[in-house]
Parts: structure tokens; C-alpha cells; sequence
């Protein structure tokens, strides 16, 4: 017995510290990723971090980054929102439209309480339909991606939404800021430690990565996991719903399906921020990175005078590389692990 | 009784007669036989309802119009079958119309171009393929990845400039029919390549294989199949398909792009779920997916006849994918419940691995 | 290092005064379908005591398992907790009432720390509900302490050997103050070390007062650790008394209850010309350097523990798995690593271990699978005759005795031993002239189980090279023509069947003389 005991310890001591540099090491060469692009783009041109330049990236990242952290609880309970790009379209004209007939009367308040429920509805639908219907995130949700986009559509009808229709404490919302920084990144920063506190914090939070993890394991510990999941599309879809009036305040004037595409945008951005697409690991804050990343990639190939057309292919290509790099260090990981486990040659 | 176990055949338990049911498939042979009959109702209803609608003309536009979604979800089914998935089939779709308009702008020739994209979209495959068998990531994670590499290359290579006027003697191949009917070519090309897809699925050692591995690949893996490669095959012929579906439409409209048959993915697994394949693998029929095909496409073809906006359309294509696999599950639940009262039977694995 | 002692002082249906079971099972009997799988199966598990469950495979052991810890409602008789009946409404319930189950393969987070593992849905609060990570850590390093073992509470489940994972789960059962535990075989997977380890662990619960379900099919464990012993047969209850009052033969005649002659029915044969040669074959890390021969008409069976082994120099040889150096050949010819299709060109054929996810496809109906290895005597051209294909089928189904409604049923409705004969089928079709069995008999019935054996030695007789790897001793010691032993991934051992004995054989498999673990 006591020769067990004394090779066991050095060997787990080792072998948490190397899955902690793991789990770091995403956020840190995320960091390191964005420094190098910084650098290599300001070298070029200097103008790129110029005050406006950086304020640009921050707003843009703001939206992005929101759908990130509802889609990372997604993705960390092993499922898939790939409608939220079209609950952004639908919330921003929606909610466009319904302060717009009222500008005086209907404020800031009302908007975001407008546009939270229209996606926390189409949330807590994708929620009911994969958790209690059992039915293939994916599918469902490419289902509801249609459906929504042709409400849209149906809602729109051709219009457009003006800023001048827009409450001025609306767009104000959506452009400035207090000291100089502006609203938007304060949110997202402030829902971002918010859900990430929680996530590491509570027993609840931890459900997320049980079920994830895995599902099996999650039912026999008494985790509920129906009612988690249903929980975490709910939360993305509010969060979706919450991005959609703050699209809707940075840009003030909308058309149907402005955020035609972003699913899968958001989609890379999670995964590249290192979170599993198989679930059970990741973090909120690698998922803002990720979003961060891809943003800034967008700015500096419009700085650096390349075709802005590279910017979809590489967004692509990043998702590969993160889901390639991901696997074969999750491979080599649990090689290492079992390794240092074995003992006595069994 | 000791010695004939390998000898005597023929006198077992076996019920003489050709009495083998198809229980396995029942439900969703049977599923089959309702999106037919959902096909023949729309049909009818379509043909009683608007004067415009049961002409040869109309029915050939309206299967023309099919043609890409037709083409892709021949290859689709083969892939669903086997528990995979290809979303990048839209953007393959579109680096092809993308690189017909560039190479045409730069003076090609069509006989050159069109083998050329072909070759292209059948490496676009290969690379999805690659990923999915070489490195075991989900084709899920690949193909959304690869959705967007791809369209983003289209980009790259044409901008968004739209390149048109291509010579009516290739347009005529497409939008033309077979001489002395009214058939279009690509619909005389769909129900050829849907035969041999036919034939390869329901009749032939490579389709059961298919089905082998979609129900349970492992075990598949240990009766000798090549799961890899197969696997490999069937993403280059996905990629393949999708880059001759994009000669087409740019044929057809006769207009190259970039976003060229955006979104198209989602209608091609719509048209394949509704015709009963099981999202999971191992089940479907070739003839239901044709039928999902088919009745897609009248939808919206009835719906454009009768001035229905474009976004009900989409509405209706989105709640026929939800609808499709919905049922089934629902349907598999109710019998559950009926065969086991007791509300904990062993836990089954499919429950919650969604996906 | 038993203490016959104290331990053995609760015993008995408890009369008068002396505290009742913990918990029993009363009459109980569950059906699936119309096989009956317990019938009137009474048992008590009193605290401070092992009671070891024995049975052959097939006998219900874990249908009872699974009553017990609620996965299953029993149809007849009742449960009985602290001497009052109890009705648990799932496996949750019954972790609730102290009942925790260790399984021989654990389910944990693989993505989680071992201390999550232990404390999901029960993590130690600070305030405002957060969890009190410290806290958690500090109660499972006590956790483990009081087992004896080190494990880092940081580290991720994932990478965590089986005996690991094991202790892991008892950490989880100590957590949640268990008073029963249920142990599913929980000793298949581990090297002697790590037996010993746990037997250590599973005394000190017993002095605590814990009651200890013990189930195993090493009879030396049995005998070392319990002291009563409750015996299955075909689901049927058969004995349950004091273990200090049977001999291990005693035991193995109740479990068994026939002659062993009738269940293996071996003939003798001749062995021919080689027909299977493995020369030093070598997988980093899983076995090393295993070489053999088996001839035409020869039975050669491949015994040792769990995890010796054995299944994985099965896969290589089939080419499931690489191998990283040696050679295979098959009639002479040298096999390529890592290819069953030329595995299965060259006449080899596996039967594997895990028959519902290796051996079948349990949603095809029973014509496909049987199908599934060779269709090219049934094609015309490159298609496929349906007709040929199920007259091949229903002459297998025949050949074999198959019990099935329709050849176009999924397999899943079959019994186990008539799955197994689906795949003993699938594989005959090929006309292999080597076929390797992996555990051919597990799980399945008597009566089937000497219908395999049957067909067995008449493969055997027609001339067919068999490989067998079970895990069943009475099964190696009445099939085999002769037996290699395998330990810690190498050959310990090659007895012909005149020496092979249950003592020969497990000496070898254990590494030791006589006495293992």
C-alpha cells in the first residue's frame, strides 16, 4: 500500500498542472494571437490603434461577443443554437418597429424588456423542442433558423427602420458611453464575468459541464438535465434577443435579416474561443476571446488593404485549425494521463 | 441431434415462405408511404386549385427549379445514412459558380471550365472527408467550418460582381429539354444518377454497408467493412455533386456569384429528413427522399403560383424540417410508453446525445 | 486475512432482538418479454457484513443488481429497506436511501476534477450558495485518505485508470454516507496490486458498517472476502448460507447444478497442419511478444484475468487494432497490420467480446447482419439478390437453430445466445479457416451455451483452427485442446489439456504459485 500511495501523488500533482497550462494555454495564445495581429497590423499602419480605430473594434466585437456566451452554455451541454443569428434579425426590426411607433412614450427600458422576451420565446422554443422532444439540436434549430427569418421577412415586408424614428436614448445607448467607453463593451464585459462567475461558481452552473461532459454520468447523479438545457437555450435566446436591441441602437437603421449569417460566425467564435463542440469544457471568457479574435482579424485585413473577401475564408479556416488543434491535444492529453495513471504495469 | 448443426440445413425453426418482414424499416416505410401521399394531396390540390399548375410546362419549370436541391440530396442521403453530415455543400455550390464566372471573365472555354470545378468541388470533398476520417472530428464541426472557408474562397475569386452572358448553346443544355419531350436535361440527368443512387443503396454490398455504419459503426468496423474510406468516398462525391448542382445553376440562371444558392444546405437535409431519414444514420429510403424532394418543391411552387410571399415559403420549408423529425421521435416515445409502463427502463444511449 | 470473528455475528434471518436487514429482497421476480430473469429470489445484506452473489453467467446477477439499486422494478416480491418494503422510483432514489452501485466500468465526467466528480449536485457551500472549492478538496483528500489511497482531488477524471475511476465511485458512495454497496464485478479489470488494494478498502467500509454486495467470478476472492454467499442459477434461487460452511467445489457444483460433461461436449480430434502462426507480436504498452501457433481441428484457448490481454492480441491478429511489431499468418500467408478486410481475405474470422457493439448491428434485421461479412456469393454482377440473400440467411438460421419469428426482425429482439448465434453465422458464412472467439458463451443461457460449445467442436472436427479467449474456467478447462495463459500482456503459460487445471491455469494468469492477489 505505501508503495502506491508514494507514486500516486507526484504523478497527479503533475498531470493537474499540465490540463491546467492546457485549459489556460487557449486563453493565453488567444491573447497571444490577438497581441501578434495588433502589432504586425499598427507596424503597417499606425492607425490602427488609434483611439477611434480601437473604440470601432470594441462596439463591433460587443454583439458578437454576447451571442458568444449564450451559445458557449449551449455548446457546453453537447448541443447546438444555430438560430440566433435570425432571433437578432427578427428582435432588432421588431423592436425597431414597435418603439418607433411611439418614440416619446417607449424608451430604453421598454425596448430591452421588448426585445429579451421576443428572444427568450424563440429560445425557450428551441429549448422545449431539443430537450423534452429529443430532437437533433442541429436540425431543430436549422428549422427554427427558417422559420424565424421568414417571420422576418413577413414582419418587414420591405421595410426599413430609420434612426430618426428611434428614440434618441436608444441610439445613445448604442454609440456612447461614459469616460469615453462605451456602453456596449460594458455590457458585454458585465454579462460575460456575470455568466462566467456562475458557471464556475454555483452547483447549478456546474450541471452545464456535467451534462456536457457526459450525459449519461449527469442523469445517474440526479443532474436535471432536461430542465439545464432547457435553461441554456433559453439563456441564449434572451441573450440573442438582447443583442438584437443593441443592434438595433448601434446601427439605428435596420432591414429584415440584418444578421443573416452570424450563426455560424458565433458558432467559430465559440469554438475557436476553446469551446468543445462536444461539450463539457470551455469557458465564457475564451468564447469573448474567440469573438474578439475574429473582429479584430475583420478590422486589420481592412487596414492592411487585403480583399475584406478573405475575411469569411478565414474565419473558416480558424475554426478548423481550433477544432484540429483541440483534438490532437486532447488526444496527447489523455495519452499523457493515462500514462501517469498506470501503475504497476496493469 | 448432436451432429447435424452443420450439415442439414433447411430444418430448422425457420418459417418457410417468403414471409421476411421489413419491421426494422416498417416505420418508416411507412413514413415513405405519407410523405407520398402527402406528394399526391398537394398535387391534387394544386392541380384542382390553380388552372397554371398541372401543365407540362409549369411541372417542368417546377422540377427544373429543383434541380441543384435534387442533385445535392442524392449524395446528402448517402451521408445521413451513414451518420455524417456535409452543411458545406451550398458554399462548394457557390466556389463553383464563383470560378465559372472568373474563368469565363478570363477568357476560358466552358469545355474547360466545367471538368475543372468539378475536380475542384471533388477536392473540397476530399479535404471535409480528410478532416472527418483522418483526424475523427465530427463532420458537424468540419462542414460548418468548411461552409464558411469555401464561400469565403468564392469570394475571394469573384468578389461581388456578378458575371452573366453566358453563349445560349450552353444555357440551352441546361433550361432545354430532351428532344421530343418535355423533360428538361437536368431532370433526365436526376432520375439517372437517382437509379444508380438507387440501386448503390438498396441493392448493392456498399449501401448495406451503409446502413451498417450508421446504426453502429463499430460493429461495422468488425465485420471487415473499410468505415474510412467509405466514409472518404461518400464526402468526395458530396463535394462533387455540389460543384456540378453549381454548373447548373449558373447555367440555368445564367449568372455566376459568390452567394450563389445561399443556404441551400438547409433545404437539401430538409428534403432528406422529410423523406424519413433518420438524422442518427442507419435508416431512410432513397424513394422517401425523392419524395421530400418532390413535395418541396411543389410547396413552393403552389405557394409562387398563388402569390404567397418568398418568406412563407421559408417559413413552411422550416417547419416541414422540424415537423420531419419531430414525428418520428414523438411516435418512438408514445410506443415506448405504451411497451413499458414502468418509467425507468435501462437508460438507453440515444436519449440525450442529441446532435 | 480473514477475521472470522465479529464479522460473521449478524447472520441469519434475524430473530427477535437483532437489528433487521438493511436491505433485502423478498420473493422478488422480474421478466423481459417472456424470458423469466429471477424467479422468487429472497436475499439479505446486513451491515457490517460481505455477502458474496455467485452464479454462472446468465443466472441473473445483474437483473438483481439492478433491482436492487432501482433501475428495475421487480414484477413479483419486494424490497425491503431496514426491514420495511420500498418501492424506489429509479436509480436516484435509491442512491438516496444509502444504496450506491459500483460498476466493473464507472461512469464519470471524464471533463470534470475527480473532487466535482464526487460532489456533483452535492458541492459543500460558502456563502450566497457559491461552491467552496477548498472545502470540496479538503473533504476528498479526507475521503481518500480514509481509503488509503492517494488521488489528486485537482485532476480531471479523464485518463484515470479503471481501479481509479473504482475508488472514485467509493469516494462518490462514502460522500453520500452509503450503507450499501453493491460491487458489479468490480475486480475483472484490475491487476493483483490493485485487487489487493480494494480489498483492503472494502474491509475497512465492512468495520465501518457498511453491507457489501459482492459479486465476482474468482472463487479465491469470494472465499477471502465474504461471509455469506447467495447462489443463482437461471435466475433462481438456489443457496444462500454461511461461506465458511462450503468448499470452492461446493460452490462451483450449486452455481454449475449439472454434469460439466453434457455443457462441454468436446470430441478429440487430430490437429492438422498449422494454420494460424503469431511470431512476437508486440503492441506498445498492451502485450508484448506473444507467439503461438494454432493447427486445423485444434481448440487452443487464450485464458488469463481481465485486462491480461487477451481480447487485444484478438484485435490485432483481426487487424481491428495495429500492432507495432511481430507477424501474423494465416495458412502460411503474412498479414499486413491493421486490415480486417485482409484479415478476413485470408480466412480469419472474429467473434468478438462485446457482441451488442462489436458484433451486431442490433437495429438490422437477423438476414442483413448475417449478410454483413460477404455478400459476393448472393450478387449478380454488382448487385445483390435479395432472394439468394435470405435463402442464405434462412440456411444459416437452420444450420445453427436459430429461434427467431422472422428473418427480417431487428436482432435486438433476440436472446442472447440467439444474437450469438447471428454472429457465429455471420461468420461461418465466410468459410473462415480460423476463427477466434472472444468470450463465446457470456451471458448467454445453458441450454445455448451448450449448443456453442457443440457447434464449437464440430467446427473444430470439420477441420476449422479455433482461438478461444474466455474468462470462464470450467469453459477453457472442457473446450480447449490446449491453453496459453496470459499475464500483464505477456504468454505465462502453455498447458496442454491433460495438466490444465482451475489451479494451473489461474497460477499462471495471477503470476503467483497457488495463492492470487
Amino acid at each position: 500500500m505505501t508503495a502506491v500511495t508514494a507514486d500516486a501523488t507526484p504523478g497527479g500533482r503533475s498531470a493537474r498542472g499540465l490540463v491546467e497550462l492546457v485549459f489556460r494555454a487557449r486563453e493565453l495564445s488567444l491573447v497571444a494571437a490577438l497581441a501578434v495581429l495588433v502589432l504586425v497590423t499598427t507596424a503597417v499602419n499606425p492607425n490602427f490603434l488609434s483611439g477611434q480605430g480601437v473604440k470601432d473594434i470594441f462596439l463591433n466585437t460587443s454583439i458578437l461577443a454576447l451571442l458568444a456566451v449564450g451559445q458557449s452554455l449551449v455548446v457546453i451541454t453537447r448541443n447546438i443554437d444555430l438560430s440566433v443569428g435570425s432571433v437578432v434579425g427578427l428582435v432588432a426590426f421588431c423592436t425597431g418597429k414597435f418603439v418607433s411607433a411611439d418614440p416619446t412614450g417607449r424608451g430604453v427600458l421598454t425596448a430591452l424588456v421588448f426585445g429579451v422576451a421576443i428572444g427568450a420565446v424563440c429560445g425557450l422554443l428551441n429549448g422545449l423542442l431539443v430537450s423534452f422532444c429529443r430532437v437533433p439540436a442541429l436540425v431543430v434549430t436549422l428549422g427554427t433558423l427558417y422559420v424565424i427569418q421568414g417571420l422576418d421577412h413577413y414582419i418587414a415586408h420591405g421595410q426599413q427602420i430609420n434612426a430618426v424614428d428611434l428614440p434618441p436614448a436608444l441610439l445613445h445607448l448604442g454609440n456612447e458611453g461614459v469616460l469615453g467607453v462605451p456602453y456596449l463593451p460594458v455590457i458585454t464585459v458585465v454579462v460575460m464575468l456575470a455568466v462566467g462567475y456562475y458557471l464556475r461558481s454555483y452547483p447549478s452552473g456546474r450541471d452545464f459541464y456535467a451534462i456536457g461532459s457526459s450525459p449519461e454520468a449527469a442523469r445517474l447523479a440526479g443532474v436535471p438535465v432536461r430542465r439545464r438545457v432547457l435553461a441554456a437555450y433559453l439563456f441564449s435566446g434572451a441573450l440573442a434577443g438582447l443583442g438584437g436591441v443593441l443592434w438595433l441602437a448601434r446601427f439605428g437603421t435596420v432591414v429584415a435579416d440584418p444578421a443573416r449569417g452570424w450563426e455560424l460566425i458565433v458558432v467559430s467564435a465559440v469554438v475557436v474561443g476553446g469551446v468543445a463542440i462536444v461539450g463539457g469544457v470551455g469557458t465564457v471568457y475564451g468564447a469573448v476571446l474567440g469573438a474578439l479574435l475574429l473582429t479584430t482579424i475583420g478590422s486589420a485585413l481592412v487596414v492592411l488593404k487585403v480583399n475584406s473577401f478573405w475575411q469569411q475564408a478565414l474565419t473558416g479556416a480558424l475554426l478548423l485549425l481550433a477544432i484540429t488543434v483541440d483534438r490532437v491535444l486532447a488526444v496527447r492529453v489523455t495519452r499523457l494521463l493515462r500514462k501517469r495513471s498506470v501503475r504497476h504495469g496493469a | 441431434m448432436a451432429h447435424d448443426l452443420m450439415t442439414t440445413p433447411g430444418t430448422g425453426s425457420a418459417p418457410k415462405g417468403g414471409a421476411a418482414g421489413r419491421s426494422p424499416l416498417g416505420r418508416f416505410v411507412r413514413w415513405d408511404v405519407l410523405v407520398t401521399a402527402l406528394l399526391i394531396a398537394v398535387f391534387l390540390a394544386g392541380a384542382a386549385g390553380s388552372p397554371d399548375f398541372a401543365n407540362a410546362g409549369n411541372l417542368s419549370f417546377a422540377l427544373g427549379d429543383l434541380g441543384e436541391i435534387a442533385l445535392i440530396a442524392l449524395a446528402m442521403t448517402l451521408l445521413v445514412v451513414a451518420a455524417e453530415v456535409d452543411l458545406s455543400v451550398a458554399s462548394v455550390l457557390g466556389l463553383s459558380s464563383a470560378m465559372i464566372g472568373a474563368l469565363w471573365d478570363a477568357g476560358w472555354a466552358i469545355e474547360t471550365i466545367i471538368p475543372l470545378v468539378v475536380v475542384v468541388g471533388a477536392v473540397c470533398g476530399l479535404v471535409n472527408g480528410l478532416l472527418v476520417t483522418r483526424l475523427g472530428l465530427p463532420s458537424l464541426a468540419v462542414t460548418i467550418g468548411t461552409l464558411a472557408l469555401y464561400r469565403g474562397l468564392a469570394y475571394v475569386v469573384l468578389g461581388d460582381k456578378a458575371v452573366a452572358e453566358f453563349p445560349q448553346r450552353y444555357t440551352d443544355l441546361v433550361t432545354g429539354d430532351v428532344p421530343g419531350t418535355p423533360i428538361p436535361y437536368p431532370v433526365a440527368l436526376f432520375v439517372l444518377l437517382a437509379i444508380i443512387t438507387g440501386v448503390v443503396l438498396h441493392a448493392t454490398g456498399a449501401g448495406r454497408a451503409l446502413f451498417a455504419i450508421g446504426s453502429q459503426e463499430e460493429a461495422a468496423f468488425f465485420a471487415g467493412i473499410r468505415v474510412k474510406r467509405i466514409k472518404l468516398v461518400l464526402f468526395v462525391v458530396s463535394g462533387t455533386m455540389a460543384a456540378f448542382a453549381g454548373v447548373v445553376y449558373t447555367l440555368r440562371y445564367g449568372s455566376a456569384r459568390a452567394d450563389n444558392g445561399f443556404g441551400v444546405e438547409l433545404a437539401v437535409i430538409a428534403a432528406v429528413l422529410l423523406g424519413g431519414v433518420d438524422f442518427d444514420g442507419g435508416k431512410g429510403t432513397l424513394g422517401g427522399v425523392i419524395a421530400g424532394v418532390l413535395l418541396i418543391g411543389l410547396l413552393r411552387n403552389l405557394l409562387m403560383l398563388n402569390d404567397v410571399a418568398t418568406e412563407i415559403q421559408s417559413i413552411v420549408t422550416g417547419l416541414l424540417l422540424i415537423v420531419s423529425v419531430l414525428t418520428p421521435r414523438l411516435a418512438a416515445v408514445v410506443r415506448q410508453r405504451r411497451r413499458s409502463p414502468a418509467p425507468h427502463t435501462p437508460l438507453s444511449s440515444e436519449a440525450e446525445s442529441n446532435r | 486475512m480473514r477475521d472470522p470473528g465479529e464479522a460473521e455475528a449478524p447472520r441469519g434471518p434475524a430473530p427477535g432482538t437483532a437489528p433487521p436487514p438493511v436491505l433485502a429482497l423478498r420473493k422478488a421476480g422480474k421478466s423481459f418479454g417472456a424470458v423469466r430473469a429471477l424467479r422468487e429470489v429472497s436475499l439479505e445484506l446486513f451491515a457490517g457484513e460481505a455477502h458474496a452473489l455467485a452464479g454462472e453467467n446468465g443466472a441473473g446477477k445483474s437483473t438483481l443488481v439492478k433491482t436492487l439499486s432501482g433501475v428495475h422494478r421487480p414484477d413479483e416480491g419486494e424490497v425491503l429497506l431496514d426491514g420495511a418494503p420500498v418501492e424506489f422510483g429509479g436509480p436516484a432514489a435509491a442512491q438516496e436511501a444509502g444504496v450506491a452501485v459500483i460498476y466493473q466500468e464507472p461512469t464519470l465526467f471524464p471533463d470534470l476534477s475527480v473532487a466535482e466528480n464526487i460532489f456533483m449536485g452535492r458541492q459543500p457551500r460558502a456563502r450566497f450558495g457559491r461552491i467552496d472549492r477548498r472545502a470540496m478538496h479538503a473533504e476528498a483528500t479526507e475521503l481518500f485518505t480514509g481509503l488509503g489511497v492517494a488521488i489528486d482531488p485537482g485532476r480531471p477524471a479523464r485518463g484515470l485508470s479503471i481501479a481509479d475511476q473504482q475508488l472514485v465511485e467509493i469516494a462518490k458512495a462514502l460522500s453520500r454516507r452509503a450503507r450499501v454497496l453493491i460491487m458489479d464485478e468490480p475486480t475483472a479489470a484490475l491487476s493483483g496490486n490493485e485487487v489487493a488494494r480494494l480489498f483492503n478498502v472494502v474491509k475497512t467500509l465492512r468495520e465501518q458498517g457498511c453491507a457489501v454486495l459482492f459479486i465476482s467470478h474468482r472463487l479465491d476472492e469470494i472465499f477471502e472476502l465474504c461471509q455469506r454467499v447467495t447462489i443463482l442459477r437461471d435466475g433462481a434461487w438456489v443457496a444462500g448460507e454461511p461461506i465458511s460452511a462450503l468448499t470452492p467445489d461446493d460452490l462451483v457444483r450449486r452455481m454449475v447444478g449439472r454434469d460439466l460433461d453434457t455443457l462441454y461436449p468436446k470430441q478429440d480430434t487430430l490437429p492438422g497442419e498449422v494454420a494460424l502462426t503469431v511470431g512476437r507480436l508486440t503492441r506498445e504498452g498492451v502485450f508484448t511478444d506473444v507467439s503461438f501457433e494454432v493447427r486445423r481441428g485444434e481448440i487452443v484457448a487464450l485464458a488469463g484475468l481481465v485486462g491480461a490481454g487477451r481480447s487485444e492480441v484478438a484485435r490485432a491478429i483481426f487487424g481491428v487494432d495495429r500492432w507495432d511489431a511481430g507477424t501474423v499468418e494465416v495458412g502460411g500467408r503474412r498479414l499486413p497490420p491493421g486490415s480486417p478486410t485482409a484479415a478476413m481475405a485470408a480466412g480469419l474470422a472474429l467473434v468478438p467480446e462485446d457482441r451488442r457493439q462489436q458484433g451486431l448491428v442490433m437495429d438490422l434485421s437477423i438476414e442483413r447482419n448475417i449478410g454483413l461479412t460477404g455478400l459476393k456469393s448472393v450478387r449478380r454482377g454488382p448487385v445483390i439478390s435479395r432472394a439468394a440473400e435470405r435463402d442464405r440467411a434462412r440456411d444459416w438460421a437452420a444450420r445453427l437453430q436459430l429461434k427467431f419469428t422472422r428473418l427480417g426482425d431487428a436482432v435486438n429482439v433476440l436472446s442472447g445466445g440467439n444474437q450469438q448465434k447471428v454472429v457465429l453465422a455471420k461468420w461461418l458464412a465466410t468459410d473462415p479457416a480460423v476463427l477466434i472467439v472472444d468470450e463465446p458463451t457470456r451471458g448467454i443461457d445453458i441450454g445455448t451455451k451448450a449448443e456453442v460449445h457443440r457447434l464449437l467442436s464440430e467446427l473444430a472436427g470439420r477441420g476449422i483452427a479455433i482461438l478461444m479467449i474466455s474468462s470462464d474456467l470450467p469453459e477453457v478447462l472442457g473446450m480447449a485442446d490446449r491453453v496459453l495463459v496470459m499475464h500483464e500482456g505477456r504468454l505465462a503459460a502453455e498447458i496442454p489439456r491433460e495438466r490444465a487445471t482451475e489451479e494451473s491455469v489461474m497460477s499462471a494468469a495471477t503470476g503467483r504459485d497457488g495463492a492470487a492477489a
